[in-house]
């Protein structure tokens, strides 16, 4: 157990020196230049307490969370069976699959004045920018999962005749699982970019706008670090969350050796 | 003994950027219920193809195989194919790829059908762990048990123990003629490995290079167990070797 913690700590420690010396950088120069706007390290720490104490912060983390939780779980239960149905039938292939590649580049910034065209200024805009983000990784993921099961599981499953549904619920959803899991973590990172950009721009709520009005509103140059640091801290943890479904027994055997 | 499987002048090509590839060219030959045939050639040679059309997976361009009489209509559990690299799920446990293959038994009797199985070949202990806590042996075991669960008449066994070493093929041999004594299918079994084809088939077939065609048979007469070091053993090696050209 020693031996675990010891290395758990090796591991922590240069990774922990380097973010001490930024800050440590970050201080002295605006220590050493005497920066009238850009705040000391302290200086954001004591504004974000602010922000927890009157209750924004908390407020602005929900809306972010709510938004990303909707569009991101619409986009999964859309994204998984076409997917899967994109990847089995080779038709449904071909027909979609270049529009696909059309769509996919497109940045989902771009979106932003059709998502206000046509759901305007409400919480409907970034739930369907989070949305249009994270479905095309997810569709393209599980399709090239289906396409890369290997063909001696498909022909065990020929041999012992077993039924469409069990072919389904026994072979390919579960082959296709650990791809999928990769798909939805792209899309939950790619969702978390989006929605702090879309808060930027049309809403009154969110980190995203915590960050933007913090700068319209005074110069507070401190809550917009620190709105940062959230948002970097959240996607970390948002990331981890996902990370923790490989390690579900069903889909280890992909991670395993 | 009557016949279960005939095997009629099958030939196979497959289009490569050069043209086409004669792979199996005019093949032909009987298995007898329960019998247990080898079928020996050099790598390369068409083997696999020859077994992907006889187990139902591959059409031929010419000739067919009928099983029981009838033409065979594709894969079935009737006759199932064990290959070199193996087909076990990674993602079910052992008791449940044991039971992948059984549909209309009520789930309570599955299970004991597929733990009766695990402990005939030396998996009890193992029904709840996953795949890739397995060495390559027992993998074996298990593609192997999970094939009998649905007691197939036919097993076609595609190099099934080349992956495994030396040590574990032959416990592994040994297991399979313990099961086979029991169980009485017919196997029809593809190896590049002639004492493993003298060690378990009742009859041997050595084919030709690419084109694949029979280019001899023989008998093997020996009692089981067999002694595999016994004088009749050995000139039976050096003669199959010798119509492998080696």
């Amino acid at each position: 157990m020693v031996s675990v913690a010891m290395s758990k700590l090796k591991r922590i420690v240069p990774a922990a020196t380097v973010i001490a010396i930024l800050i440590a950088i970050w201080w002295l120069v605006i220590v050493a230049t005497h920066s009238a706007i850009f705040p000391t390290p302290w200086q954001v720490v004591t504004g974000t307490l602010e922000l927890t104490r009157d209750g924004t912060l908390w407020a602005d983390i929900g809306a972010s969370l709510m938004r990303v939780g909707l569009g991101f779980s619409l986009a999964v239960s859309i994204a998984v069976p076409l997917g899967l149905w994109m990847g089995w039938v080779r038709g449904a292939f071909s027909t979609l699959n270049p529009i696909f590649q059309i769509l996919r580049p497109i940045s989902p910034i771009a979106w932003i004045p059709i998502a206000i065209l046509w759901f305007g200024v409400g919480d409907a805009s970034p739930i369907f920018l989070i949305f249009m983000s994270s479905v095309f990784p997810m569709v393209v993921q599980t399709t090239a999962g289906v396409h890369t099961i290997e063909r001696r599981y498909l022909r065990a499953a020929e041999n012992f005749g077993v039924s469409r549904y069990t072919l389904f619920s026994r072979v390919i959803i579960p082959a296709v699982l650990p791809q999928i899991i990769v798909g939805m973590r792209i899309g939950l990172g790619v969702a978390w970019l989006v929605v702090v950009a879309a808060e930027m721009i049309a809403l009154r709520s969110g980190l995203g706008y915590l960050i933007i009005d913090s700068r319209n509103a005074g110069n507070r140059y401190d809550l917009v670090i620190g709105g940062m640091v959230i948002i970097g801290l959240i996607g970390l943890s948002l990331d981890g969350a996902m990370r923790l479904m490989e390690g579900i027994r069903l889909v280890k055997w992909r991670y395993a050796h | 003994m009557p016949i279960k499987i005939s095997v009629r002048d099958l030939a196979k090509r497959f289009l490569t950027d050069q043209g086409s590839l004669q792979v199996v060219n005019g093949v032909s030959f009987d298995v007898a219920d329960g019998e247990f045939v080898a079928i020996v050639g050099p790598s390369g040679c068409g083997k696999s193809t020859l077994m992907s059309i006889i187990a139902g997976f591959d059409r031929p361009d010419q000739g067919s195989v009928t099983v029981d009489g009838a033409a065979g209509k594709g894969p079935s559990s009737k006759g199932i194919l064990i290959s070199q690299q193996g087909s076990v799920f990674p993602w079910l446990t052992v008791q449940q790829n044991l039971m992948f293959g059984l549909n209309d038994h009520a789930p309570s009797d599955k299970e004991e059908i597929a733990d009766h199985y695990a402990a005939i070949v030396g998996l009890k202990g193992f029904e709840k762990s996953y795949p890739h806590e397995l060495s390559g042996g027992m993998l074996k075991r298990v593609e192997l048990a999970r094939a009998l669960v649905v007691k197939p008449e036919i097993l076609y066994m595609d190099e099934p123990f080349s992956a495994l070493d030396a040590l574990m093929s032959l416990r592994m041999r040994k297991e399979l003629l313990r099961i086979l004594a029991v169980e009485r299918h017919t196997v029809v079994l593809i190896t590049h490995d002639v004492e493993e084809a003298i060690h378990l088939a009742d009859r041997i077939f050595v084919l030709s290079a690419r084109p694949a065609t029979i280019q001899a048979t023989f008998e093997v007469p020996f009692e089981h167990p067999r002694k595999l070091s016994s004088p009749e053993v050995q000139d039976l090696r050096e003669s199959i070797l010798r119509e492998l050209g080696v």
